[in-house]
């Protein structure tokens, strides 16, 4: 008996399943991509009521929640619909759906910030062939999916600021360390392989880099990194953490130490994390992009792409609102610019 | 009268089922098209598919939390061998046999051990996805021929629906027909109401539960092998927390949670309302932290409801012969 009703519920349940996949399948060439009108902008103007999907890489993320709400401050200065949806927990996989519910829904701009280079990859491009125009920022995928990558900086930006911000600390001379993320962590290495290069020039000369400690973001494992820095280099004039978890753990750190005001702590860092070290005193400055211009641009970029005013090639210019001019560069990446530099005088207009 | 509470289970989360298409189809945007089927079935495939193996745990009275970590580590490890050159023909065995091994070691430690599956697999759970970073790190390995990645996100011609689905399917009358046509599935049944009758009824429970903790592993290095190649990607932290979706499934499908209890339609059915209905709240923007209220409530109501049911029922039983 039991056997014959599971049997019967199994073949409802396939019945049930593969009539709801049949039943629409003539519908599947409609192109979701009637949002906006079907007249490019030959004029170079940026269309009205495009609709403009961010993609974050987890929702409720402090730095994606600025980054959005910049995306949202463009869309409404070009007049189109905003929206932002994304996974609670930052992974590839659920990121796939939310694309696929985006390319189903017609969207015009999608601006995603990519948890896996890859693992997304071919849901970009399906929601690029149902007609919507894909813009990476923050994190690309390979730059064959997307149409355009907006970089928040270069490596090169990154390393020139965060050398020139301890040498002018510390005086340009004395002993030096950097605290990084993970040992294989491809921005970070990429970033110290270039500060290494950046520190050969002659104004550096007297600027001894001893080591790269690796705290691997964790909170707990950077601290110990720095303490042991500072008792393996009694002499050490400055540390550069290149990492938000590690330039807060090593401030917190320092704060409490006798090293507190003696030994100069920079990196990348955000203004929420390292407010109270900036007003005690333990951190003078540190840098980071401004992830609010970095969605305003993304909107702007990709509104631009659907409006017909650029195509992603390289040398191709458009204006992003009150960032100004933009030019496409090689891999059709556009870069915000070099970072933004927080200290005591301007770290109180910054909410992330 | 426990068989007839269970088919109204069943027969209830199948009714849920079609009034959240129906409803969907009117409401949502978007929701009655192939392609909303074809993306979902997707979705479906490797929580349907670790839900097999699952529902037969379950039933007779364990659980194994490792899955979604046995599935991350097959991952990894598939990264690594194609780093190191090995085909994928050979890469897919190898990948089974580390499920199998998986599966071997908490089924060891269960039956052979007499450890309860609860602590073991959170153990493993643990130091499967540990050793799948220690495997490959935080890198991905993406490099994977086109030929065989878009061959496993392929539909059936004509349709939208992913052939790997009817793998599933198969795979799905496979377990049924075991679980309920046979004296095994009756065994596993017996097991989940009482071990010691079972085991003085003459069937080896050690013997049975290890054969199953084994193929549960196997089966999730199979999803491993399928969420690499939809995703194009090998990963160690692929498929984390996935654990959680599939155990709600399974209740939410009217399995009991002490063992005894379920039929694989009703998981079939259980799978498919979580999905339909995470996928339908996503299209019609509902956040994410909200799918997650919905999610846990389903799972609540999954695990009390079929209780408070038949808590009501043996009362009401009780009242009326006096």
């Amino acid at each position: 008996m039991r056997a014959i009703r599971n049997g019967v519920s199994l073949l409802t349940l396939s019945a049930l399943l593969l009539t709801a996949a049949a039943c629409a399948s003539d519908d599947g060439g409609d192109t979701p991509a009637a949002g906006g009108d079907a007249s490019a902008g030959a004029s170079g103007e940026i269309k009205e009521g495009l609709s403009v999907a961010f993609l974050p890489k987890q929702v409720n993320n402090p730095y994606f929640t600025v980054s959005d709400n910049g995306g949202k401050a463009a869309v409404e200065e070009f007049k189109g619909e905003y929206k932002e949806v994304g996974p609670s927990e930052a992974s590839a996989s659920s990121q796939v759906s939310y694309l696929n519910t985006l390319t189903q829904q017609g969207s015009d701009v999608i601006a995603v910030s990519a948890n896996d280079p890859n693992a997304i990859c071919g849901a970009v491009k399906q929601a690029r062939q149902g007609g919507a125009k894909v813009v990476t920022f923050d994190s690309d995928t390979n730059k064959d999916c997307r149409d355009l990558f907006v970089n928040q900086v270069t490596a090169q930006g990154i390393a020139e600021n965060q050398v020139k911000l301890i040498s002018d600390q510390i005086g340009g001379a004395g002993k030096i360390a950097i605290l990084s993320a993970t040992a294989n962590a491809t921005n970070q290495n990429a970033w110290i392989e270039l500060m290494k290069t950046e520190l050969k020039k002659s104004e550096y000369s007297k600027i001894e880099l001893v080591t790269v400690a690796y705290g691997n973001d964790d909170d707990q494992k950077s601290f110990q990194e720095t303490q042991g820095l500072l008792s393996s280099y009694p002499d050490l004039k400055g540390i550069i953490s290149p990492t938000t978890v590690g330039v807060a753990a090593a401030a917190r750190y320092l704060s409490g130490s006798q090293y507190k005001g003696k030994v100069v702590l920079t990196g990348l860092g955000t203004p929420n994390q390292m407010r109270e070290f900036v007003k005690d005193g333990t951190v003078k400055n540190f840098a980071l992009w401004n992830p609010a211009d970095l969605g305003y641009l993304a909107a702007y970029a990709g509104a631009a792409l659907a409006s017909g005013i650029i195509t992603g090639k390289e040398g191709e210019k458009f204006t992003a609102g009150k960032l100004g001019e933009y030019t496409i560069g090689p891999d059709s990446v556009v870069v915000l610019g070099p970072p933004t530099v927080f200290d005591a005088s301007n770290i109180d207009q910054f909410d992330f | 009268m426990v068989r007839k509470r269970l088919g109204t289970w069943d027969v209830l989360v199948v009714a849920v089922l079609a009034l959240v298409v129906v409803a969907s189809s009117v409401l949502v945007d978007g929701f009655a098209t192939s392609r909303f089927w074809g993306f979902l079935l997707l979705d479906v495939i490797p929580i349907a598919l670790i839900a097999l193996p699952m529902t037969l745990v379950i039933i007779t009275g364990e659980i194994d939390l490792s899955v979604a970590s046995v599935l991350g580590l097959s991952s990894a490890v598939m990264g690594q061998l194609w780093l190191s050159g090995t085909p994928l023909p050979l890469i897919l065995p190898l990948v089974v046999l580390l499920g199998v091994a998986c599966g071997a070691v908490n089924g060891l430690f269960v039956t052979g051990f007499g450890l309860p599956s609860l602590a073991v697999t959170i153990g493993t759970l643990a130091l499967y996805r540990g050793l799948s970073y220690v495997v490959l790190g935080d890198r991905a390995v993406a490099d994977f021929p086109f030929s065989w990645t878009g061959t496993f996100i392929e539909p059936l011609p004509g349709t939208t629906v992913p052939w790997v689905a009817l793998v599933v399917l198969g795979l799905a009358v496979v377990f049924g027909v075991v679980l309920h046509a046979t004296p095994i599935g009756r065994a596993l049944f017996a097991m989940g109401n009482n071990d010691q009758a079972a085991t003085f009824s003459g069937i080896s429970v050690a013997k049975t539960k290890f054969w199953l903790f084994v193929v549960t592993g196997a089966v999730a290095s199979l999803a491993g092998f399928f969420w690499t190649m939809r995703y194009a990607s090998a990963r160690a932290d692929n498929g984390a927390g996935l654990e959680l979706a599939v155990v709600a499934a399974v209740l939410l499908g009217g399995v009991s949670i002490f063992g005894g209890r379920g039929t694989l339609g009703g998981v079939l059915a259980g799978v498919l309302l979580l999905i339909t209905l995470r996928n339908a709240l996503q299209l019609a923007d509902v956040p994410a932290d909200t799918l997650t209220v919905v999610t846990g409530t389903l799972l609540i109501i999954s695990v009390v409801g079929p209780n408070a049911a038949s808590m009501l029922r043996d009362r009401l039983r009780r009242r009326r012969p006096a």
